[in-house]
């Protein structure tokens, strides 16, 4: 009985807005009307198949975002996990002077506005920006940057002189999987998308460094002084003490890194907007631009569900991986 | 275990109902308020020049009617707008795109107000047809902006260019870019969108939909050309996309002098005068193709929902705003042409910088209304810079109109 207040405000503010979700994810509702009035064509899983097996613009724009999203978590989970452990340990060490005040610089970017930042970044990877300024000291001519579509992989492979971007073979152009090509899915981040990285992980990795700083105050002492005894150099009692104790900390960054960034919105919304050529298309950003700015809101709730269902099967994908790498 | 479980179950059912009695979700047609209203007015992010003489301009109908006007001018307004209409709470009067106008038209959540309107007939025809919908004349423009050929006159005459040198076709056109462009300078910039682009498919004879605005028709000849010819100029160097060369839009380059020519519209005029208010500039109308003049309008509408009360205010109140004084008295205030013949006449007359965007009033092609169509010029959009690197023309009109063809076809 005295969970009933909890369980009552649970059903209205998460359960209901997910099953009236769900429903629309299976109308075909142009949003002038409610949902519930019946008034809306049921189209069963039609929302589903044109964003998973109809050829189409809607299937292309998703797997588009899917593999954007997946350049991008792929870069920016891991760096800014690895980020934030070593901002934990920095900050974390007694010696240091003025701890204080390196904690509150590091986290700074973490407090303030996500909106706000993205305004900062823009100048700075403007063309006539103070990136390009200080890659021009050097003699590097900058990108510009939120302007720029090429892929970062595909730049790449052209350099070492394995594909030619411009006219890639037919095995890899020819090839098609979900709606694009197989030398679409190989291009990597944008340049644009990069920026965007950069963005993310520099103002995540704060947040996690204070995950990361309170695990290791609570560490116990003794065993770290047993190390010290027992003769460790630092780098072991790193590696073979403080990072296996510190293991289900790790789960939990990676966790949320990896949640967070399969939902990046704010920054897209301010950055790009999927611009430059649809390269920074997100699946969060691509659902809100089909409900709300194009009236088709069945897809847009079937993309927020087929999201959902990556982030579940990743998250659990990533949990088996951990757990195995620990009991070997 | 099992009484928890029941437990549970009985209070979910009691949210649902409870959720289920809920006000807002109410579709039938309101009863008409009577006496003095409040009406809702959501309009879109304008200059605060332009918010400002439309708020006037509504306080001063309120004053007379004896109703209030409430005005929020959203910085979202197609999700703002879209939340209302789900909610079945939208606002009394609002700013509508053509993008939009099907969506809402179709399932009847507009009001079909406009025929009855005191100026109806003076309306340009061009953009009376936008926002018609099975033959009803739905929603009055609001006004209206075309496209033109902004030219730097201090860079014309520096490169010894005169008023005989204007170019009259495309292939005038390729010869003054190039005559104007220098390492610092493009001779044209244009935005890397079918909002311009598509004016070179008018001036090939082409367009994106048939005149029912029912059929694609995005991959034909004449798109070809056009697309053809915009990508010679691009590969010549001689022109470039705004973002090609770190501006924002063309006008930004224009202003920063990274541009010598622009094609753009009339809202260059306020922007160029506020932000570089030293360039010294003179539009002229686009350069004919192949098929003659081109060039597109862009406009909104004033929607009135269904489902309002305070639909007779609202409409009173759009007849007010349609009056030939008001258009006048707005057009004053930041540069737009009213959408009624006389009104514009009357507003070009002491606005000779005009001229040029309003010459394209007659022959202005407005943007396609088909429900879908937006997120598939997004796509053309997003295939546009690909032309500077070469991309085929006719692959991007392809793959266009097959997704063009999946949206209307359904």
């Amino acid at each position: 009985m005295f969970a009933a207040p909890g369980i009552a405000l649970l059903a209205t503010f998460v359960l209901l807005p997910m099953l009236l979700a769900l429903w629309v994810s299976v109308l075909d509702w142009d949003g002038t009307y409610s949902p519930l009035s019946g008034k809306a064509p049921v189209v069963g899983l039609d929302n589903y198949a044109a964003l998973l097996t109809e050829d189409g613009l809607a299937r292309r724009d998703f797997a588009l975002s899917v593999r954007n999203t997946f350049y991008f978590v792929a870069i920016s989970v891991p760096v800014q996990t690895l980020l934030a452990l070593g901002l934990a340990m920095v900050v974390h060490n007694r010696t240091l002077r003025g701890r204080g005040f390196f904690r509150a610089a590091f986290y700074f970017p973490s407090v303030t506005s996500a909106v706000a930042i993205s305004v900062v970044f823009l100048f700075l990877f403007s063309g006539s920006g103070a990136i390009n300024a200080v890659l021009g000291f050097f003699g590097i001519d900058g990108p510009t940057w939120f302007a720029d579509p090429r892929g970062v992989l595909h730049e790449l492979f052209g350099a070492l002189g394995l594909v030619d971007p411009a006219a890639p073979p037919e095995w890899l152009s020819g090839t098609r999987l979900w709606g694009l090509t197989l030398w679409e899915w190989l291009s990597g981040p944008s340049v644009a998308m990069a920026a965007v990285t950069l963005l993310m992980i520099w103002t995540t990795s704060g947040n996690f460094m204070l995950i990361f700083l309170a695990a290791l105050q609570n560490l116990p002492e003794d065993v770290l002084e047993a190390a010290d005894v027992d003769g460790t150099t630092r780098w072991q009692r790193f590696t073979k003490v403080t990072v296996p104790m510190l293991m289900p900390t790790v789960f939990l960054v990676l966790t949320m890194g990896l949640i967070g960034s399969w939902q990046v919105f704010d920054q897209i919304y301010v950055m790009g907007q999927g611009n430059p050529a649809k390269t920074t298309l997100t699946p969060a950003f691509l659902s809100y631009q089909r409900s709300f700015a194009e009236g088709s809101y069945g897809l847009g709730a079937a993309i927020a569900f087929l999201l959902f269902a990556i982030i579940v099967v990743l998250t659990w994908a990533q949990r088996r991986l951990l757990r195995d790498g620990r009991t070997s | 275990m099992n009484g928890r479980r029941r437990r549970i179950g009985a209070a979910l059912a009691a949210a649902l109902v409870l959720a289920g009695c809920g006000e807002g979700f109410d579709d039938s047609p309101r009863q008409q308020a009577t006496g003095s209203a409040t009406l809702q007015v959501l309009l879109g992010s304008a200059t605060s020049v332009e918010l400002e003489a439309t708020r006037a301009i509504m306080q001063t109908w309120a004053q007379r009617s004896g109703n209030r006007v409430n005005v929020v001018a959203s910085a979202d307004l197609p999700q703002q707008l879209g939340q209302g209409f789900a909610g079945g709470t939208p606002p009394d009067l609002f700013v509508l795109e053509p993008g939009a106008f099907t969506r809402y038209a179709q399932p009847g959540a507009l009001h079909a107000y406009a025929d009855r309107l005191p100026g109806a007939d003076d309306i340009y025809p061009s953009l009376r047809s936008i926002f018609t919908h099975e033959g009803k004349f739905v929603c009055a423009p609001k006004d209206f902006s075309t496209l033109a050929l902004v030219i730097d006159t201090e860079a014309w005459a520096a490169v010894g260019l005169t008023d005989a040198d204007l170019p009259k076709d495309w292939a005038q056109l390729e010869a003054v870019a190039k005559r104007l462009t220098t390492p610092k300078r493009k001779g044209l910039v244009l935005m890397d969108d079918v909002d311009r682009i598509g004016a070179f498919f008018r001036q090939a004879g082409g367009w994106l939909v048939d005149p029912s605005g029912k059929k694609a028709t995005v991959d034909s000849p004449q798109n070809l050309q056009a697309l053809h010819y915009v990508q010679r100029l691009l590969r010549s160097g001689t022109t470039a996309f705004a973002k090609q060369i770190d501006s924002g839009w063309s006008g930004e380059a224009l202003g920063k002098g990274s541009a010598a020519m622009v094609i753009e519209g009339n809202w260059v005029i306020g922007a160029l005068a506020k932000d570089y208010p030293q360039r010294k500039w003179r539009a002229v109308e686009l350069p004919a193709g192949p098929a003659g003049k081109g060039t597109l309008a862009f406009t909104n509408c004033w929607g009135i929902p269904t489902v309002s009360k305070n639909r007779q205010a609202a409409e009173s109140l759009v007849a007010h705003l349609t009056d030939v004084s008001q258009q006048n008295a707005l057009g004053e205030g930041f540069g737009v042409i009213p959408s009624r013949r006389l009104a514009a006449t009357l507003f070009a007359r002491s606005h000779p910088e005009q001229q040029a965007f309003l010459a394209g009033a007659d022959y202005a092609q407005g943007e396609p209304t088909a429900k879908g169509l937006e997120s598939v010029l997004k796509d053309f959009d997003a295939q546009l810079l690909g032309l500077t690197n070469g991309a085929d023309p006719k692959a991007i009109l392809a793959s266009t109109q097959r997704n063009a063809e999946q949206v209307l076809g359904r």
